[in-house]
């Protein structure tokens, strides 16, 4: 990374270090505090609210407010885990609820201050500042206690959900002492636990289970899809076949003829249905007679973008990292390896379809969501309605899913969502319900991406040249995290500032303009970066007649928590013992957002189709606070990032997506799933990201197990066409 | 005017006969623990009981249903006591939550016909059920928990 900052500005390493994954965001809105600023601890109803993340009722129960969005991650259950640490809190009383949108309370400093869940930075962002709110809100009740009993501070201790005088065998609940303590000047500089006394951070899911398991195991769990309101109507839409097409013209008393539709409006994005019920809506909308306008629509199809990529392949692009003169190494290196590496669009595919409800009356709106930029969405629909943006309520609700999909820069659904109900001027509360096909065919997919690489390794073995070329469409364009400057440091994220100790290393980046909109997606660049760079190490080490495991040793030898990953990760696997018949092991090591993985699978091929059986993960992101959530993240990152790799492509033919749902979209399915096996590195470095970094080494990991299976490397993904 | 039974409830719906059930389940009852995911039978999110069989709602019209009796993810039990949804909670299983009432029906199926089922029982079942959070190793062994757990009880 040194070596990286000498190759590129300041801006753009800020750009790269803030790159989140569902999404990318710079400071652009000013850093601001990060909402931690203590106000006053009063409330109506006498519980103690001591800042904005968490409020103690008067029978004790603890109500934390979550400013990041639950779409899976376990957000809710770690950031309650943290504020009731250091509160003491009891954790059967814990609820959890989401936050409206507000920057200043609820900023997230990893991302310059903006409320957003991305890059994998909540539980990084709120550490210090959720372990803070707890502690003050615990020496308030201590407070309290200690004035009641006419007793020192000092002598007070607490266990959960009640402060304790041991002297005495005085206790109190929490719920007792919430009205003094709220009377009380909320203290600054409240010390923190040693983390040898943490009573749930670390601890597993037996102490802090998930707050959401039962609800998500009862049917009662609220996801936008499931908001209803009195009179509300649902909205299913028809959209351009082509990205950039618009309305010509519109037929719609076949739609108005369906029962149950109630009105079929036009909207900037296509003709909306709005019915009672979403099967009208849907009937309508399969009624409706439009002509599209294509005249600025992309008309080019996966195979001639493609296409197009190979050709700028062959042309110097901007320049990202050059050490030493790669060229010339190669020129005299004793072999020389190239490779081409294809990498597909892929679509999010979320198992809830976005959507979006509204509510606008004449000087407000309501808007029910799962946001990932609840500022930001609320900002765009501020835009649609000619309101200022505080007179837009934000409820957010659990996401079914997004892995960046819902932290579009543009609100693209929310804003459709806003456009209906303006077109029907707020009449009726309206519920934009996009089917799966729409999801699917809507775009801002993970960009099509192509890596030309080239290397050279000496008489020994070891690598002197590394070579690169990184050709994709810049998913910054149009959005307010352009640079202007013409490059997307997400396209190499994870590549320009790869790790292996190579005295000769040249990075340069295309970005064709294609007309198809594109977006971060499950651990953004590295999805692609990290592929690139780890099949190219093996081939290199493949070329080299060496173990790839020891030719990254003797890479890494500055790199200790890269290096420690790996090794662990091998251990576990059995690396360097024989596989079982027929099979064979892959190993690949990535880190992004500030976490190490390092990955082993073990495949064999059945039936001409890759068999994925075990992965062995080893992880190092710092602090744990939730073991069994972290666990459960790296198992579903190898599921959704296997899934990619082994199958996962979108296919554009003359401008029109034509894998729209699951039948064509291949995801991974249950008898897939490998035996995801984790290890947790122990630290006490400050927490890092989970929620993404998991998902880039699985792909490579499999790929080079299939170069040792077969000799064969592999250059186009997906795996199985 | 059609009648059918929900999780022993009967309900006059006004519905066109060719609706999803699905869709009279969500938006004519008003139970919505049943998800929409992707309308083609596909990915088993809408997955409910037809006289204890599952099938994919999305895909079963409302004329089709007849007097058979339909159960949902909110007819399992009033508590969450049932054997599967306790398996679930116990090992963790949602993520995002959304596919969860899908798996959790299609599970219950396969367990009332086959109560220790073997593994490649278990992948067929399920193989209907899509998770993108990733669940499915979670899922499974929570099958095989719940069927520990329904086995003691007999």
């Amino acid at each position: 990374m040194t070596r990286f900052l000498t190759t590129v500005s300041r801006r753009d390493f800020v750009r790269v270090g803030l790159v989140l994954g569902g999404g990318l965001m710079v400071s652009v809105y000013g850093c601001g505090p990060n909402g931690e600023e203590l106000q006053t601890g009063t409330t109506p109803d006498g519980s103690l609210a001591p800042n904005a993340f968490l409020r103690i009722d008067t029978n004790g129960n603890v109500f934390v407010t979550s400013k990041h969005l639950e779409m899976g991650q376990g957000v809710h259950t770690g950031l309650a885990t943290i504020i009731a640490d250091e509160l003491d809190a009891d954790w059967s009383r814990v609820t959890v609820e989401g936050a409206g949108a507000d920057d200043k309370k609820y900023g997230n400093s990893k991302i310059g201050g903006m409320q957003g869940t991305g890059g994998s930075t909540a539980i990084a962002n709120s550490w210090t500042q959720h372990r803070t709110a707890g502690a003050t809100a615990r020496a308030m009740l201590i407070t309290a206690a200690a004035n009641q009993w006419s007793v020192p501070a000092a002598e007070l201790i607490t266990e959960p959900g009640e402060v304790v005088h041991a002297a005495s065998k005085r206790r109190a609940t929490y719920g007792s002492l919430v009205t003094a303590a709220a009377a009380l000047p909320v203290p600054a500089n409240v010390p923190l636990k040693d983390p040898k006394s943490f009573r749930y951070i670390g601890k597993d899911k037996a102490t802090t289970p998930r707050v959401d398991a039962k609800a998500k195991s009862n049917g009662t769990a609220v996801f936008t899809q499931d908001v209803k309101l009195p009179g509300m109507l649902t909205a299913v839409v028809a959209h351009a076949p082509l990205f950039g097409g618009t309305v010509k013209s519109f037929d719609g008393a076949r739609a108005k003829a369906v029962p149950g539709v109630v009105d079929v409006v036009q909207i900037p994005t296509g003709i909306a249905v709005l019915a009672q019920h979403f099967w009208a809506a849907k009937q309508g909308r399969d009624a409706l007679v439009v002509q599209w306008d294509n005249a600025s629509a992309n008309t080019l199809g996966t195979a001639e973008i493609m296409a197009q990529y190979r050709d700028a392949a062959q042309k110097p692009g901007i320049g990202i990292r050059n050490d030493g003169d790669a060229e010339k190494a190669i020129a005299g290196a004793a072999t020389t390896v190239e490779a081409t590496y294809e990498f597909p669009f892929l679509a999010h595919a979320s198992m809830e379809p976005l959507n979006c409800v509204v509510e606008l009356k004449a000087d407000s709106a309501s808007i029910w969501n799962s946001n990932q930029f609840p500022t930001v969405d609320r900002g765009a629909v501020a835009k649609v309605f000619g309101f200022e943006p505080e007179k837009i309520t934000m409820h957010t609700v659990f996401a079914g899913g997004s892995f960046g999909r819902r932290a579009n820069p543009h609100s693209d659904y929310v804003v459709e969502a806003a456009t209906i109900a303006k077109a029907i001027s707020g009449r009726a509360p309206v519920k934009l319900v996009w089917t799966r096909e729409d999801d699917t065919s809507a775009g801002y997919f993970r960009p099509a991406m192509l890596h030309r690489l080239r290397g050279g390794v000496d008489a020994a073995g070891m690598p002197v040249a590394w070579w690169q070329r990184v050709v994709g469409q810049n998913m910054m364009i149009g959005t307010m995290f352009d640079s202007k400057d013409g490059k997307d440091p997400s396209a190499y994220e994870g590549a320009a500032d790869h790790p292996y100790e190579i005295a000769n290393v040249f990075l340069d980046a295309v970005f064709p303009k294609v007309g198809v909109p594109v977006q971060w997606w499950r651990s953004v660049g590295n999805t692609h970066t990290a592929f690139a760079v780890e099949m190219f190490v093996d081939e290199m080490a493949h070329a080299a007649g060496k173990d790839p495991l020891e030719f990254r040793r003797a890479l890494l030898t500055k790199d200790p928590r890269r290096l420690a990953v790996m090794n662990l990760a091998a251990e576990k696997a059995g690396w360097g013992t024989p596989a079982a018949a027929g099979r064979a092991r892959g190993i690949a090591v990535h880190k992004s957002f500030d976490t190490y993985v390092a990955e082993v699978a073990e495949v064999s091929i059945v039936n001409g189709v890759p068999r994925v059986h075990k992965v062995t993960c080893a992880v190092d992101c710092g602090i744990v606070v939730n073991p069994d959530v972290v666990r459960a993240q790296v198992e579903g990152a190898v599921a959704f990032g296997l899934g990619a790799a082994l199958y996962g492509r979108i296919d554009i033919d003359k401008g029109r997506v034509v894998t729209t749902n699951f039948d064509r979209y291949r995801v991974l399915r249950h008898a897939e799933m490998p035996v995801v096996d984790v290890h947790i590195v122990p630290s006490g470095e400050a927490p890092t990201g989970i929620g993404e970094p998991a998902t880039p080494p699985i792909g490579p990991a499999v790929a080079n197990a299939l170069l040792a299976l077969t000799g064969k490397p592999t250059r186009t993904l997906p795996l199985v066409s | 005017m059609a009648s059918i039974t929900i999780n022993g409830t009967s309900h006059d719906v006004t519905a066109d006969p060719a609706t999803p059930l699905l869709w009279v389940i969500r938006d004519v009852v008003g139970l919505t623990g049943t998800k929409y995911g992707c309308g083609i039978a596909q990915c088993g999110a809408c997955t409910v009981h037809l006289d204890g069989a599952p099938v994919r709602s999305c895909s079963v019209p409302l004329s089709a249903v007849g007097t058979k009796h339909v159960t949902t993810i909110e007819g399992l039990s009033v508590d969450s006591t049932h054997a599967v949804q306790q398996a679930w909670v116990e090992l963790q299983v949602p993520q995002c939550g959304y596919c969860q009432s899908g798996q959790i029906m299609s599970a219950v199926a396969l367990l009332d016909r086959k109560p220790s089922p073997t593994d490649a029982e278990i992948d067929s079942a399920m193989q209907g059920n899509i998770c993108r959070c990733g669940t499915y190793q979670r899922i499974h062994a929570a099958v095989q928990r719940a069927a520990e757990m329904k086995r003691a009880i007999a």
